[in-house]
């Protein structure tokens, strides 16, 4: 408890100087501007990758457990539709992007503290805290969405793809896309990963700021911050979704 | 100058430094000796500081630096130049765009001043052309001597040096001393440099002091040091056979 305790006055401390105005705004939009590629440009391969293919299967799946002539086939694409738009896309995305995104963070932070590169920026008087972190929450925070929509996007061309293989018609499954379709969730999908990706980004930057060792530290550091990241990415799951959606 | 009075401080239960005074003049090498885990890098964070001292005072020209705000505290670290022992170079940098870098933060120098004063540096510390050059291209050598151009860029009125020859051969590492030396009399510095090199000692130690057990032992220059009968600081300093045949030929 007094550890956890610790940790959170850490945490809040080190958001208290991250959260402070850039010295030199010129150089802060260029720092913004590397972080949008390495946080989230990078990720659009995998996240394409993953939700065509997870789409697909959710897809297959869904037509295999209602294959029964008293439901229609229109249901596959409904189901698959708010399976990916209420939880694959904005948990399992985030989840899998503190592994790729988090674990980056870290490491990056973590190498920087132990070759004394963040102690040099603050002997030059920089607030390294705010220098280094702030940049990458702000494109965490603005990147996420669009790759969360591009999930949806890419995940339902792969359920119509599994859907085919499956023998649903692209009448039926567009028919069931549309099917009393509630736009709030896609914002519900948004206002969590919101959350998830100042979780992600903040949580791994604070493992990776308070590294204190050499390589072997800098790999748990890594470690902590995917496996923080993704605990508290499904707590705040279910609280967000108990208070948004209940 | 700077100087420390009564300096205290504690990692847990460890005492790492007790009731240091020191002053380090200006336009001279000030030289802080040690065996490893004598308290001599923790000196040199405190100065800054990047560790929070439990008591005492540290004083840069008279202005106490713990007692000053935090923004007033940047504004003075910008009066600093740091080297630091693996030189803390930032890797995804070129050469040219790491010494640049305080110059774009903290000056409103054109694109065209900026580059002067960057390729000053390069000449001054003997790196004239390799602007482009990565930190992972440059030899340890390299390594702290960009370090130095970028501790020098902004003109600081104190430099300090965290054992700026840990890892170099003799030659390189006179190279760097003699480096360190120039620059304090040219631009008329502070410098602190920690060191556990007894050639750096020999070769530019104006004003030495030597830590024990977090405590300082012994101050005095380097002749005085040869002739010294403090016990700890001959077993130090004369722990190599060299030394030992030096001190005996004196």
């Amino acid at each position: 408890m007094t550890k956890l305790l610790h940790h959170l006055g850490l945490y809040f401390i080190m958001m208290n100087k991250v959260i402070s105005k850039p010295e030199n705004w010129s150089i802060f939009r260029k720092q913004l501007a590397l972080e949008m590629e390495k946080v989230g440009l990078n990720s659009v391969s995998l996240v394409i990758i993953l939700s065509f293919f997870v789409g697909a299967v959710v897809s297959i799946q869904t037509s295999i457990n209602m294959n029964s002539p008293l439901l229609p086939s229109y249901l596959v694409g409904l189901a698959s539709r708010d399976s990916l738009i209420l939880e694959f896309s904005p948990t399992m995305i985030s989840l899998i992007l503190a592994g790729k995104v988090g674990s980056s963070i870290a490491s990056e932070l973590g190498s920087m503290r132990v070759t004394e590169q963040i102690d040099a920026l603050e002997i030059m008087g920089i607030n390294s805290a705010s220098f280094l972190i702030l940049p990458k929450v702000i494109a965490a925070i603005f990147f996420f969405p669009f790759l969360i929509i591009i999930s949806m996007g890419i995940g339902m061309i792969g359920a119509w793809v599994g859907g085919l293989s499956a023998d649903i018609t692209t009448a039926d499954f567009m028919y069931g896309l549309k099917y009393e379709f509630t736009p709030f969730y896609v914002n519900y999908a948004i206002i969590k990963t919101v959350f998830f990706a100042f979780i992600i980004s903040t949580v791994s930057a604070y493992f990776g700021y308070h590294t204190n060792g050499g390589a072997i530290a800098v790999g748990r550091a890594s470690t902590n911050a995917v496996v923080t990241s993704s605990i508290l990415i499904l707590l705040f799951n279910y609280i967000l979704t108990d208070i948004i959606l209940s | 100058m700077i100087e420390i009075k009564n300096i205290e401080k504690h990692f847990g239960n460890n005492h790492v430094l007790k009731n240091v005074s020191f002053l380090f003049e200006r336009g001279k090498t000030n030289l802080i000796i040690g065996e490893s885990g004598s308290g001599k890098t923790t000196l040199i964070k405190v100065l800054i500081g990047l560790h929070k001292i439990d008591s005492g005072i540290v004083l840069f020209d008279g202005v106490d630096f713990n007692a000053i705000k935090t923004k007033k505290q940047r504004l003075l670290r910008q009066e600093i130049g740091m080297l630091f022992q693996g030189g803390a170079l930032y890797d995804y940098m070129s050469v040219e765009e790491n010494i640049m870098f305080p110059l774009n933060m903290f000056t409103e120098k054109t694109e065209i001043e900026k580059l002067e004063r960057v390729n000053f540096c390069l000449k001054r510390v003997k790196l004239e052309g390799k602007n482009r050059l990565m930190p992972s291209e440059l030899s340890g050598g390299m390594t702290k001597r960009v370090a130095i151009a970028r501790a020098i860029v902004m003109q600081p009125k104190y430099l300090l040096c965290d054992e700026p020859n840990s890892g170099l051969d003799p030659k390189t590492a006179i190279i760097i001393d003699n480096l360190i030396q120039e620059i304090t009399k040219e631009y008329n510095i502070t410098t602190i440099v920690n060191t556990h090199d007894m050639n750096s000692v020999m070769e530019i130690g104006e004003n030495i002091t030597f830590i024990n057990k977090g405590e300082i032992w012994w101050k005095g220059n380097k002749d005085e040091l040869l002739n010294s009968n403090n016990k700890e600081l001959n077993d130090f300093v004369f722990a190599s056979a060299l030394f030992k045949r030096l001190k005996k030929a004196k």
